[in-house]
């Protein structure tokens, strides 16, 4: 016996809706940019295996620490004893702050320990050493 | 003379606008940058909070100007760093690893060396101030 088809099947993707979802694809890449707002300084990252990602860009300041032993925060050189005060701020403005060290492989751990002194008078605790990701 | 206005109705063409939209999508596909921030995590001693821990259970770690390290008193290579740690935490969980460096040494060295650390699930780990 021979079924006959009944209804003929339309094989076409429907296009009506397209800019809807392009639109709401447009929006979410919109919300997530970030436009990079501080530049820092010229550094290569030190490389280690086990690392954390931090969890988000908004509870994030960065130091940046050169090779020649500048302090860079937010575009502005600093000196290790100024480190104090800008941290301190932005501790209070943020209690979930986690301060990101951005230094040079080659920079000296003089340096990094005063940072660390700073940031222990300026109670911002949450430190991060930014690495790249070693690779065996 | 009148001139007689031609007037098609006033309608925003709509046919084009999924174009537009993305021209507009892939120019923020584009300029997304999704890299994560990324490091070995470390919390501070809060400023004044000093504890006193028994001698037994600390590990002393010192990492010279030249980059090597010294582990409880012996020259330790840094590759084998993780092992010893591990080993020494077997015998003594409560152990707590003082790590500190010369002032001339290379920060380089030290992320090595918490690195290391990090690997032998070490979690108390102290920074000694540098001298």
């Amino acid at each position: 016996m021979k079924f006959n088809r009944k209804t003929q099947l339309d094989s076409e993707i429907p296009t009506a809706s397209m800019p809807d979802i392009i639109f709401m694809l447009l929006i979410f890449f919109m919300v997530t940019t970030v436009l990079r707002e501080y530049s820092g300084l010229p550094i290569s990252l030190p490389k280690a295996k086990r690392i954390e990602k931090l969890k988000s860009k908004r509870h994030t300041a960065h130091v940046w620490v050169s090779k020649d032993g500048l302090i860079s925060i937010e575009d502005k050189i600093y000196k290790a004893d100024g480190v104090r005060h800008i941290m301190y701020e932005k501790r209070v403005e943020d209690p979930q702050l986690v301060v990101s060290l951005k230094a040079d492989e080659r920079a000296k751990m003089g340096l990094v320990s005063d940072i660390h002194t700073e940031l222990r008078k300026a109670d911002a605790l949450k430190l991060n050493y930014s690495s790249k990701t070693a690779v065996d | 003379m009148a001139r007689e206005r031609r007037f098609k109705g006033g309608e925003i063409p709509t046919s084009s606008m999924a174009d537009i939209a993305f021209l507009l999508l892939i120019f923020f596909l584009v300029t997304t940058t999704i890299d994560m921030d990324k490091g070995l995590g470390m919390v501070l001693p809060a400023e004044g909070e000093e504890l006193e821990i028994n001698k037994k259970n600390i590990l002393n770690c010192l990492i010279n100007s030249s980059g090597k390290v010294l582990l409880g008193g012996e020259p330790v290579e840094l590759a084998n760093l993780s092992k010893k740690v591990r080993q020494k935490l077997a015998e003594n969980d409560k152990l707590v690893i003082s790590v500190k460096a010369h002032s001339a040494s290379g920060y380089k060295d030290y992320v090595k060396v918490i690195d290391q650390l990090k690997q032998a699930n070490a979690t108390r780990i102290s920074i000694a101030e540098s001298d």
